[in-house]
């Protein structure tokens, strides 16, 4: 059960947690991308490195019982959530053992038993699906939250103002976060917006609305609880615009003609991971063996998944037509 | 327009109020089922379907939307994911454009992505067809269209009995299903057995039993179609009428089973011809029973036009009866 209340505590136990999370999903993606490059993986590949402090700000103070719609950058909401990391990654080999039981693929993480719906190609398209699910919670006078995590890209779909205004209209229990990374793909953001602070457009469907600096990890945090706590009281929803970066390419066939090297190299230095380590460091919070330890722990783990993808199933092509209708239906 | 009476205890109805029988007897039956949709509520619906169910449901379970189709269509799909079982009126097919990416994108891949640990049981409604002098952006019969989605079930019910007794199997079924109301029928009146009763959402239907020539229909083409039938007899030709009632799937083995008898068959779509579902199932005639026939397969489709406004033109441009007995009597020879 995680802790609800609305601040964080910064025991070193929690922050050593929050560390061990994001380096988790970054070394996690690391591999990931050799992987893609030996070719163990295909498809898309859209990799969260930069923006690990969101999700690790956000998902552990949800409930069990809450529930997350992500995007097509999802791996790091998934493994925060609890999705297991074998499965995630045989999920990205296509293999039975997936989490998805390989249908989806990297952009397509589904998993029932944490109550994570995807894993939504469409930019935008799961905003409604989040309202949605918030509404049955709302009908049935259940005290769920839905958090809805999506880009900067998506604000200038139809369905994200639908959504918001829906939501606030309705007063449904969503979290919407926004994942601000200041490009739709290669597109900047003031290209796409003629107003570029984004949290404004949510308070003008008049929900509460704040910004955080995406980067830091223990910002988000407190900035989840609080929206999570006013989610609990009032049912209402909550926007949470996290302004982030993303670090890699946006998808493994992505030059990145349209930033330069200089500014991905000067977000890099404000990264969430080497941010919060050196404030660690200088408040004497962490020790060289702790860092050592979270490595060693984190590079186990993938090393077994990767030998639990490797020694997963194909699914037999005679099986193609599963998974169209419920099994023993048409 | 009438229908013949099944059974002895009946009552006199619309297909308006057969649909909202349908959808009142949901909301009685599950307090899972609610209705929501654009003017469902204070309205009435835009076709006065749901006249009366707001005060007899209140505003949560008969919920009136903002005009933001792909929202509550995604709305309806969320919550179908989560336990309820929603039913969403899209108004007209016309309208279902601006939710295609929920529907096509969302509701009919999610069990397939998911591997199966999610499903969709929602329904979601639509008037469909011309007729009214509504013009080119308010005629369309995509209904065609949607059945070319795996994922989703498609049906089209052309009587009373339909009408009453698709959406409550629809609801039961655990994937998303669409269900295209034709303009024209609402004001259709005739009898309905007083035990109506849920109906198969899977088989094709047997109108008119006949012998010289298939015509193989659906939805507001049935009527016209049945009449076409009753001409065909007066010039000595046996018609048998084929009613899909469900689109996806197609129930190829009454399909086939007709043909197999007539040797003949001429299709009837409101659809537009090129990519329809006509040619669709000519084809799956041909790759089933062709060496049954005697004769080319006939179609009777819409004109590749968008549907103008004036009556004549509308006219023209669709279906009508007289057409279908040209076809058919050049089909029969």
């Amino acid at each position: 059960m995680s802790d609800t209340a609305d601040k964080p505590h910064l025991s070193r136990a929690h922050e050593l947690d929050l560390l061990n999370r994001m380096i988790r999903i970054r070394r996690f993606e690391d591999k990931c991308a050799e992987l893609y490059t030996q070719e163990k993986i295909r498809g898309f590949l859209h990799l969260y490195d930069g923006e690990e402090a969101v999700a690790v700000g956000v998902i552990p103070v949800l409930e069990r019982r809450d529930r997350i719609v992500s995007t097509y950058r999802e791996h790091g909401h998934a493994l925060v959530r609890g999705v297991p990391m074998k499965a995630a990654l045989a999920e990205l080999y296509g293999k039975q053992e997936g989490c998805s039981g390989g249908r989806g693929g990297s952009m397509h993480f589904f998993d029932r038993e944490t109550n994570f719906y995807g894993g939504n190609a469409i930019v935008g398209g799961g905003l409604p699906l989040a309202v949605g699910l918030a509404l049955a919670d709302h009908m049935r006078g259940d005290n769920i939250v839905t958090a809805c995590f999506f880009g900067d890209g998506a604000v200038a779909e139809g369905e994200f103002h639908e959504s918001l205004n829906l939501a606030a209209l309705w007063a449904l229990p969503v979290l919407f976060v926004c994942e601000n990374n200041l490009y739709a793909m290669g597109t900047a953001l003031a290209l796409s917006e003629s107003e570029t602070d984004l949290h404004l457009k949510a308070a003008s469907y008049r929900l509460s609305s704040e910004a955080v600096d995406g980067m830091d990890v223990i910002a988000v945090e407190a900035a989840a609880r609080r929206a999570v706590a006013a989610i609990r009281k009032t049912g209402k929803p909550y926007f949470l615009e996290c302004r982030t970066y993303r670090l890699r390419a946006h998808s493994m066939f992505d030059a990145q003609l349209y930033r330069d090297k200089a500014e991905v190299e000067a977000w890099r230095q404000k990264g969430p991971i080497v941010r919060f380590e050196s404030w660690l460091e200088a408040n004497h919070m962490i020790h060289s063996e702790d860092l050592a330890s979270i490595e060693a722990g984190v590079a186990a783990e993938i090393s077994e998944a990767v030998a639990f993808a490797e020694a997963g199933t194909w699914e037999p092509a005679e099986q193609l037509g599963r998974f169209t209708y419920a099994e023993g239906a048409v | 327009m009438k229908q013949d009476a099944a059974r002895s205890e009946t009552r006199e109805l619309t297909y308006r109020e057969a649909v909202r029988e349908a959808i009142r007897d949901a909301l009685i039956r599950d307090p899972r089922v609610f209705l929501m949709g654009e003017d469902v509520g204070r309205y009435g619906g835009c076709y006065a379907v749901s006249k009366g169910l707001l005060a007899e449901f209140g505003p949560e379970r008969i919920r009136d939307t903002p005009l933001s189709e792909s929202g509550f269509t995604g709305a309806g799909i969320g919550a179908a994911i989560a336990g309820m079982r929603p039913i969403v009126e899209l108004m007209t097919v016309n309208f279902s454009l601006l939710a295609l990416d929920q529907i096509l994108n969302t509701a009919a891949t999610i069990r397939h992505m998911s591997g199966s640990q999610f499903g969709v049981p929602l329904v979601i409604r639509m008037a469909t067809g011309a007729g009214r002098q509504l013009a080119a952006q308010h005629s369309h019969s995509l209904e065609g269209w949607y059945a070319h989605i795996p994922g989703l079930k498609v049906l089209a019910p052309a009587t009373l009995e339909d009408a009453r007794g698709m959406l409550w199997t629809a609801l039961e079924d655990p994937d998303p299903v669409l269900i295209f109301e034709h303009v024209m029928l609402y004001n259709m009146q005739g009898p309905l057995a007083a035990d109506a009763a849920p109906v198969d959402i899977d088989k094709a239907a047997v109108r008119r039993v006949g012998h010289d020539i298939s015509l193989v229909t659906y939805g507001g083409s049935l009527w016209k179609t049945l009449e076409a039938a009753a001409e065909l007899a007066k010039a000595g030709i046996d018609a048998e009428v084929v009613d899909l009632r469900s689109l996806r799937p197609l129930d190829d083995a009454t399909i086939m089973a007709s043909v197999a008898k007539t040797r003949r068959a001429v299709i009837v779509d409101e659809g537009w011809r090129s990519g329809s579902i006509s040619a669709e199932i000519c084809t799956r005639i041909i790759e089933q029973a062709f060496w049954e026939l005697d004769a080319p397969l006939g179609r009777v489709c819409s004109e590749e036009v968008p549907i103008p406004y004036p009556r004549h033109l509308e006219q023209a441009a669709i279906p009508q009866a007289a057409k279908i007995v040209a076809a058919a009597k050049s089909v029969v020879g």
